[in-house]
Order: structure tokens, then C-alpha cells, then sequence
């Protein structure tokens, strides 16, 4: 069998791809070939550049519409449940410009954010773009970690039910994914903690750290034990999207009339999927886990909410819900940018590594 | 068949056949309105041989259901395909495992465009195919050797299909026949949208593996082609074989042929008569009791509706007609 050319991770394979295609280039004296393709990438990100300013800009004026529309106090969010007097108030509401007008207000945020000053969070007391620091990179952990298993799960699962298409095993999984699809994350995620935190106490039952240990005291053990359960439960539901959509692709190359050809080539079985399948299932499988950050933010926000995991999501619930205006839009621009980027990445994929799209411009 | 006693006999003078096809008839189930379920017959009762060092072209109109014989030939038909009828190669049974066995060794295909070729594979890759690492170099050689005896750059080995031009395409997907030690070569429709030039140079190759002692069972709804480079000519009509005559029964206005579809075919081509004859061939749906020819025939009585007629040995070629001797 030869498996030589699929043991290096995926991503190892286009990159080689994409490479070894540019030094193929400068190969053949078409330098200026190569030199082009570099422009090219050059207008293609600037392109995305000016897209997303054009994009940020936009949420800028959506969301602080949204919250000008809504019935939030930031007096009542500064001082909780604390009465005061009416005279204390009136200078507060003055401090926090609650009189002034919109636009005014606007453009006095917008002016902020130019200058890197996203404001200060009304429940964390300290800078927003501190404490998105610090709970986007508990995030990140988290959802890097259940993108990649959902990634490859879902990917495996996917060949493996499209290989054997139609057959009990195909049905099982093609089952399983309807499930999956069906399942609410929540609910999901409760009946985990249910089951191997409460009953079988194998994980915690939530925070990503143990409580009443100090940082230097809480070991990379704990840190993955805290971190299992939400990153099973939200990798579930992108598993059974890709596993889905691998299926459905492999079938459609499998019944191509290349695989036609390598059957009559006397290719077959396992190593007919991995030198055929694989190779063209796996370009829009990838774009299209890149495609799916955005839901990866939504499910991190319900996943981190009932695991406690102190991550963005469970920083946006709160700051949704105690009205702290300047971190819940400091949330919303970081998640913006990005969701922007996996849709990049996916669009760099598609636009550059693909040899056929390359071929394509280059022709135009 | 009363025909096969026939056939050896003429056969003695030269060698046995490489690929015999005795009577094959291959159908698909396929589900019509709702659950009913339909019958199609894309071939029936066909029957052929083809020799080592010989071309052997089966011309038909498109759609006729030509490409099907090359699959089943192969064993690579779809699951819904039902075949019936026996096959034998150099003297044995061509059976399923043998089919699979055989295939990409010492039977091989030639397919019609670049689409048989992955489009994420490079091309040297694609032609050596899926070969044991030790041998890995060897087959390399081989396939830059057979790549320069068809002019084809070193350059071309790294790129994708979709690079290729239609020549070079062409040139591809016939050097994949070469890389193994093929006896029996399909080609199916490999002329179509090539120029005169083009067009010579791709048949010449399929001469030359026939020269080299392959058999060669050339696919192609151009008998023009066909007739270039064949040693027979097997007309293929509603799914079976007419005629199969020798490329010389062609000459002399084509007075030699046996079968009226054949004459018809051979005085609709522009340099002779330029006359079509009316009608269509049967939809693979219909039923036919009879000749197949039935509804066009010039020569067809009331026996010729009844029954489809033998195939018969007339002036050393086969034909199925019941009106001809």
C-alpha cells in the first residue's frame, strides 16, 4: 500500500503542493510567472483588507445602534444593586454621558477605538482589551482544540461512511449525524456533565482550573482535565457537518470517471480512496471547517456558559446581561475580525492552493 | 449459436482469438415513476473476437451504448448492471476476478478525455499509477521513456490535467497503456474533437500497439477513422453487432458488405452517396422480437419480424441478417 504520501498531516501535503508548484515555476524560467503570482496575492489580501474595514466599520454602526436602542442603563450597570440618591445619580449620569446625543456618543467611541481604546469593562473594572485578552485565550484553547477533533472525527468518519455507501456502517453513522444535528449543545453539554462529572466524576464539573490553587499551582493535567468535556461538546456538532459533507463529496468522486479509470487501472479498495478520494475530498472539506468559525464562536458562548469556562462566550453572556456596553462591543468587533479570518482562510485555500482555480486566473 | 462452429473454422488458419464475447447482453434496473421497477437492455446478444496484432474497430452512433461494452469488458459496470453471457480470454473463462486481475495489467483501457484523469494528481504520477515503492524508479524511467517517444516535455510530468492540451491529453492517456505489458488494448472514442493532423497521429499509435502484437478494440462513431487503420470493422447498432466485416470489404463502393445498416452507414459518408436513411435507431426501452434493423430495412420480409436473426459466416465476415448470402 502506499501511504507515503498521506502520513504527513494534511496541511503538510498542500503547503508541499503549493511549494513545490512555485519552484516548479522559478524551474522553468517563468520567473516573472511567480513574481506575478506574489502581486497577485498582494491585491488579493489587500482586497480583504479594505473588505474588512469596510465590514468592521458597518458593525461599528449596527451594534451601537442596537444598544442605543435598547433599554440599557449604564448607570444601573455601574452600580448594581446599590441605592443612591437622586443627586448622585445626576452626576453619574453626566460622568457616563447619558444625556448626550447619539451621534456624539458615537463618534466619541468610534474616536476611542482609532486611538486602540476600546473603554473600560463596567463588571471587570479594568480595560476591555484586557479582558479580552485574557478570555480569548482561554477560548482559543478551547475551541482550536475541539475545531481540530471535529475536524478529523468528522473527516474520518465522513471516508469511511462514503467508502461504504449505503451499506449498515454508512447507516450508522449517517444516523448518528442526523442526531448529532439535532441535538441542542446545551442540552447536550448538561447531559455530559451530567453523566461523567456528577455520576461518574471523572471531569470536573467545571472552570478551567481547579478552585483554591494558585496559578503556580495548577498543573497542564489540570488544565486538560477541566478542558475535555467542553471541547468534546463542542466539537459534536461540527463532526457531524463535516463527517456530512465528506460523505457526500467522496461519493460524488468515487463515481467519477477518474476513479472509473483507476479501477480499470486495477486500483482498488482502501488505496483507491486514499490516492483519489482523499486528494479531492480533503481541499473543500478544510475550507469548509475554515467556513465554520463563526458557529464555532456561537456554540463556544452556550458551551462555556454551562461549563463555567471562563471564556469569551462566558464573558459576552455576562456582558449581555449586566449591560457592560463597551466590552460587549469590544466582543463584538474581536469575533467579527474573527470569523473574517477563517472566511479568508477558506477563500486563500480555495484562490491559491487549488491548482485548478490557479490555473483559471492565470488563464483569464 | 449455430455461427460458432462457423467461426472456428475460419479461425484455424490463423491464431485463437485473445478476447472471445459469446452473446452478451447486459441490462440496468432502474426505477421509474415511483417504485416500479423497468428493465433496460443497452446490449443484447453480442458477440465479437479480437486477435493479437489485429485493430479491431466497433463503430456505432453515440449513445448507442458503445462505452458500455468497454466497461463490462473490464468489470468495471455500475452495481445495477445485470450481464449476461460468456467471455473468454487467451482460451479461459473472463471472469469477475479474473476481469479485476487483469485489468491495468494485461488489459487496459484508453479512455475518451481528460476527465478520466484526477484533477489533483500530477500527470506522472497519474500514468506510472499505483505502483509498489521498489519498483517506484523503474516505472519513473519507463514513463519519461514512453513520454519522449511522444514528444511529450519533461514539464508535462508535473503537471495537473487541466494544463494538458488536447493533444497532449491525447498522448497522456494513451502512453497509460504502455506502462504495463498490455495484451488487449480498449480505446474508447479516442478521436473525437481532433484535427486531421491530430487525428492520423492518434491512430498511428493504435497501429503501432497492433503492429507490436496487442489486440487493439478500437471504440469510435467514426468510421472514416476506423477505416484508416482497422483490420475489422464491427458495426454496432441498438446494442449488438450487425457486421463484422474486413476492412477490404469496404473497397469497390463497399459492394462486398454484407448487412444493409452497413450499406447504409458506408453511402451516407460524404465522399460516397451522402444519403441517410430514415428513421432512428430503437429506443433502449422498446421490445423488439425481431431484427433490430427491422423498421429500416430495404430488404426486410414478414420472417424478419420474427426472431432475431443468427449471425452467419458470409465471404469470411459475420453478419446477423436473415436475407443475405
Amino acid at each position: 500500500m502506499r501511504l507515503r504520501e498521506f502520513k504527513p498531516s494534511v496541511t503538510i501535503f498542500f503547503w508541499k503542493l503549493y511549494s513545490a508548484d512555485v519552484l516548479r515555476k522559478y524551474d522553468l524560467k517563468f520567473n516573472g510567472r511567480a513574481k506575478m503570482k506574489h502581486r497577485k496575492f498582494g491585491i488579493f489580501i489587500g482586497k480583504k483588507i479594505i473588505r474588512l474595514l469596510i465590514l468592521l466599520m458597518v458593525v461599528c454602526i449596527a451594534s451601537f445602534w442596537l444598544i442605543e436602542q435598547s433599554p440599557i442603563d449604564p448607570v444601573r450597570a455601574y452600580i448594581g444593586e446599590m441605592s443612591i440618591q437622586p443627586e448622585q445619580r445626576a452626576l453619574l449620569e453626566e460622568y457616563w454621558g447619558v444625556n448626550t446625543p447619539s451621534h456624539e456618543k458615537f463618534f466619541n467611541w468610534a474616536k476611542n477605538l482609532l486611538n486602540g481604546d476600546f473603554g473600560v469593562s463596567l463588571i471587570y473594572r479594568m480595560p476591555v482589551t484586557h479582558v479580552i485578552k485574557e478570555r480569548f485565550t482561554a477560548s482559543l484553547i478551547l475551541m482550536a482544540s475541539s475545531w481540530l477533533l471535529s475536524g478529523v472525527v468528522g473527516f474520518i468518519l465522513g471516508i469511511i461512511a462514503g467508502m461504504n455507501s449505503g451499506s449498515l456502517i454508512d447507516k450508522a453513522i449517517k444516523t448518528y449525524c442526523y442526531v448529532l444535528i439535532a441535538t441542542p449543545t446545551f442540552w447536550l453539554a448538561l447531559i455530559l456533565l451530567l453523566v461523567f462529572s456528577v455520576y461518574l466524576g471523572w471531569f470536573p464539573v467545571g472552570l478551567s482550573v481547579p478552585i483554591g490553587l494558585t496559578a503556580e499551582e495548577v498543573t497542564l493535567f489540570d488544565r486538560i482535565q477541566h478542558l475535555i468535556l467542553p471541547t468534546l461538546t463542542l466539537s459534536v456538532l461540527g463532526v457531524a457537518q463535516i463527517a456530512m459533507f465528506t460523505r457526500e463529496k467522496l461519493i460524488e468522486v468515487l463515481s467519477s470517471d477518474y476513479v472509473l479509470f483507476a479501477k480499470a487501472r486495477g486500483e482498488k479498495g482502501l488505496d483507491l480512496v486514499l490516492r483519489h478520494g482523499v486528494r479531492n475530498v480533503a481541499l473543500p472539506a478544510i475550507t469548509l471547517q475554515f467556513l465554520g468559525f463563526s458557529e464555532l464562536f456561537g456554540g463556544a458562548v452556550l458551551v462555556e456558559q454551562v461549563f463555567s469556562y471562563p471564556g469569551i462566550g462566558q464573558a459576552t453572556v455576562a456582558a449581555g446581561l449586566r449591560s457592560d456596553v463597551p466590552l460587549l462591543l469590544g466582543i463584538v468587533l474581536v469575533s467579527t475580525v474573527f470569523v473574517f479570518l477563517g472566511n479568508l482562510i477558506a477563500d486563500i485555500i480555495y484562490e491559491f492552493i487549488d491548482p485548478r482555480i490557479k490555473q483559471q486566473e492565470a488563464t483569464q | 449459436m449455430t455461427s460458432n462452429a462457423e467461426i472456428t473454422v475460419e479461425r484455424t488458419k490463423g491464431d485463437e482469438a485473445l478476447l472471445k464475447v459469446k452473446d452478451i447482453s447486459l441490462s440496468f434496473s432502474q426505477y421509474t415513476s415511483g417504485l416500479r421497477k423497468t428493465e433496460i437492455k443497452v446490449i443484447s446478444n453480442l458477440s465479437m473476437e479480437a486477435y493479437s496484432g489485429e485493430v479491431l474497430a466497433v463503430v456505432g452512433s453515440s449513445g448507442s451504448g458503445k462505452s458500455l461494452l468497454a466497461h463490462a469488458i473490464l468489470g468495471i459496470l455500475p452495481s445495477n448492471a445485470k450481464l449476461s453471457g460468456k467471455m473468454e480470454y487467451k482460451g479461459q473463462e473472463l471472469t469477475q476476478e479474473r476481469k479485476e486481475k487483469l485489468r491495468g495489467n494485461e488489459i487496459a483501457l484508453i479512455p475518451q478525455s481528460v476527465n478520466y484523469l484526477d484533477p489533483l494528481m500530477r500527470i506522472s504520477d497519474q500514468v506510472i499509477g499505483n505502483v509498489e515503492k521498489k519498483s517506484e524508479k523503474l516505472m519513473k524511467e519507463l514513463q519519461r521513456d514512453i513520454f519522449h517517444k511522444y514528444d511529450l516535455k519533461s514539464d508535462v510530468d508535473r503537471m495537473f490535467p487541466h494544463e494538458l492540451s488536447g493533444g497532449m491529453a491525447r498522448r497522456v492517456l494513451v502512453s497509460t497503456a504502455l506502462m504495463n505489458s498490455s495484451k488487449l488494448v480498449i480505446a474508447d472514442e479516442p478521436t473525437p474533437g481532433l484535427d486531421e493532423k491530430n487525428l492520423n497521429e492518434t491512430l498511428s499509435y493504435f497501429r503501432d500497439m497492433a503492429n507490436k502484437g496487442c489486440a487493439v478494440i478500437l471504440i469510435t462513431h467514426d468510421i472514416e477513422a476506423a477505416l484508416k487503420i482497422s483490420d475489422k470493422i464491427a458495426i454496432f447498432y441498438a446494442g449488438t453487432i450487425l457486421e463484422e466485416a474486413n476492412i477490404e470489404d469496404f473497397k469497390n463502393d463497399g459492394e462486398n458488405l454484407r448487412h444493409p445498416y452497413t450499406r447504409a452507414l458506408w453511402n451516407a459518408l460524404p465522399q460516397n452517396k451522402f444519403q441517410a436513411i430514415k428513421g432512428h435507431q430503437p429506443m433502449q426501452d422498446e421490445v423488439i422480437d425481431g431484427c433490430f434493423f427491422y423498421e429500416r430495412c430495404s430488404i426486410r420480409d414478414e420472417h424478419c419480424s420474427k426472431g432475431t436473426p443468427q449471425l452467419k459466416m458470409i465471404n469470411e465476415g459475420l453478419v446477423r441478417c436473415n436475407n443475405v448470402s
